[in-house]
């Protein structure tokens, strides 16, 4: 009796420390520099059976009915920056948005400027990277159309989005995306969410909506945007605030 | 119930009047080195795909119906309350029904401390909230199971493990009732028969690899905002995202039932002589002994 308490005793304590060095062992990987890289890795491969499987298919649209009663905000909600409290306080009248960088045709847009553009109005899903989503109706320019304005240089080949929140550590917020998410026609430069201005929480005066990516991608707040050969030169160097901390570059996932 | 001896101890010599049938210990190689190394595969893919699934739920721990989040109105959530006096409950809600799970879900201890997460810090990859990590775990380790899960597929079509091994015969099926109350009973195939699948573990292998696999995997992808695009059949089909998110999670409770179901046979079987037989392929049955007939 003693012997097979002793037996047990031993396999449970047998069983503990293995759970205990396995799970312990994948945080101890998590903190160093190569498992993340080698775990990371299959961001590409997703990325590249993804971009085959799904080419330029079209994101769901959903009926009026679908549309969630309130578009749950997150992250920023309310830009303390002055120069954007500045604008809020004259409700964005002197709002323009920049676009340079490798284009051959720098722009400098107001929002009636935009607002000019042929629109597109969409009812689409949004969904965070946490998990949950909800539905609303977007009206914008493509941002293909204000691409073709601007017309990027050989050397473009990701767009980049500078914008007027400060993140907890001061960095601005941005994000990045590459020519064949950029060129979709439902990747929009929103204005209108459900049938009104953009609100603030939800990232006025303009925000971007990739609605085939998760939300950390669709950038609000929008203050510039600049075509670039490459990111590594910016910021944390791996194309947007949140990719920084360690999130995916391609969010389409 | 006394399964198959383990190794060493032999029984004690019976006269050959009083046993008419004589049992000996035969070894047959029950599991080829293939299948072996798939099953490992496999059981790592889903210890870390648990582990790194609960911490991404953690980052909303609450499960909707439907295409889009009802934020009010979760089927169900493991949140958390302040009392009174300060101290924090863990509160499981499923539909209307209201549990307190303080210490396991809803709120338990980190570092010694109470805290509010979804699931305690000991069952998630990695331990600390962390939905970058858990994602990069989650997504690596999907890609291997998807690939692990195909050579499998092709493994056991091409050497006939499938229609062999795990689709049950006529005989397992008349023999069903049988084989439940066997189960119930603890009462296991002894001799040849313990070296062949039953029909439990035959049924139980299909709905675990084919549904469970197969569904956890395709409601994994009807999650991804850009596979909807061309999935939208499916992710109609089961009412929604979040209704495919909650599904997913659903799967996932059912290969951890499987996993604990699965131990307890390993155990009550023959902890040992399974072992072994996973790992060298080697399974020990007692045959009938035909020379003493």
């Amino acid at each position: 009796m003693k012997l097979i308490n002793r037996r047990r005793r031993f396999l449970r304590d047998a069983l503990a420390l293995t759970g205990a060095v396995g799970l312990g062992g994948c945080d101890k990987l998590s903190e160093t520099d190569w498992a993340p890289k080698v775990l990371g890795s299959a961001t590409g491969l997703s990325h590249a059976a993804q971009r085959a499987l799904a080419r330029d298919a079209m994101a769901r649209e959903y009926n009026e009915a679908d549309i969630s009663p309130v578009f749950r905000p997150n992250g920023s909600t309310d830009p303390q920056a002055p120069e954007y409290r500045a604008l809020a306080a004259n409700n964005f009248r002197d709002y323009r948005l920049g676009v340079g960088g490798r284009v051959a045709h720098p722009l400098s847009l107001s929002l009636d400027d935009l607002r000019a553009l042929p629109s597109r109005t969409q009812i689409t899903r949004h969904d965070c990277v946490e998990g949950w989503s909800v539905i609303g109706k977007w009206t914008g320019v493509q941002l293909s159309h204000v691409l073709k304005m601007a017309q990027p240089t050989k050397a473009a080949r990701y767009v980049v989005f500078r914008c007027y929140d400060a993140m907890d550590d001061d960095s601005e917020y941005y994000e990045s995306l590459g020519f064949d998410d950029a060129y979709h026609p439902q990747t929009l430069l929103a204005w209108e969410l459900n049938g009104k201005a953009l609100p603030i929480p939800n990232g006025a005066p303009l925000r971007l909506r990739v609605p085939r990516q998760l939300g950390y991608k669709m950038a609000k707040y929008l203050r510039h945007i600049e075509l670039v050969d490459s990111f590594r030169s910016i910021e944390g160097g791996r194309g947007g605030y949140w990719e920084d901390q360690g999130y995916q570059w391609y969010a389409g996932i | 119930m006394a399964s198959i001896p383990e190794d060493a101890i032999p029984p004690p010599p019976i006269p050959a009047e009083q046993a008419p049938t004589q049992w000996v210990r035969r070894v047959v190689y029950r599991h080829t080195m293939p299948l072996r190394i798939m099953h490992w595969i496999n059981a790592i893919c889903l210890l870390i795909l648990l582990g790194s699934g609960l911490q991404i739920f953690n980052a909303h721990p609450a499960l909707y119906w439907g295409q889009r989040s009802t934020f009010d109105r979760p089927w169900l959530s493991l949140g958390a309350t302040q009392n009174r006096d300060g101290k924090l409950r863990g509160v499981t809600a499923i539909g209307t029904h209201r549990f307190d799970t303080t210490g396991w879900f809803g709120v338990s201890n980190v570092n010694g401390q109470p805290a509010v997460r979804g699931f305690p810090a000991w069952a998630t990859i990695p331990g600390p909230q962390w939905l970058a990590m858990g994602r990069a775990w989650h997504f690596f380790f999907a890609w291997i199971f998807v690939i692990n899960g195909v050579c499998f597929f092709a493994y056991a079509l091409w050497t006939r493990h499938l229609t062999r091994d795990l689709v049950p015969t006529r005989r397992d099926w008349r023999g069903i009732g049988r084989s439940i109350v066997d189960h119930a009973l603890l009462r296991h195939p002894h001799g040849e028969e313990a070296a062949r699948y039953n029909v439990l573990q035959r049924i139980a292998y299909l709905v675990v690899i084919f549904f469970f696999g197969g569904g956890v995997v395709l409601m994994g992808l009807a999650m991804s905002p850009r596979m909807d695009s061309v999935l939208g059949w499916l992710v109609d089909a089961v009412g929604g995202r979040q209704s495919a998110r909650s599904i997913h999670f659903l799967f996932a409770m059912g290969f951890v039932a499987f996993f604990l179901i699965h131990i307890f046979e390993v155990i009550v079987t023959g902890v040992g002589n399974n072992l072994r037989s996973i790992i060298t392929g080697r399974y020990a049955i007692e045959a009938r002994d035909e020379t003493h007939q």
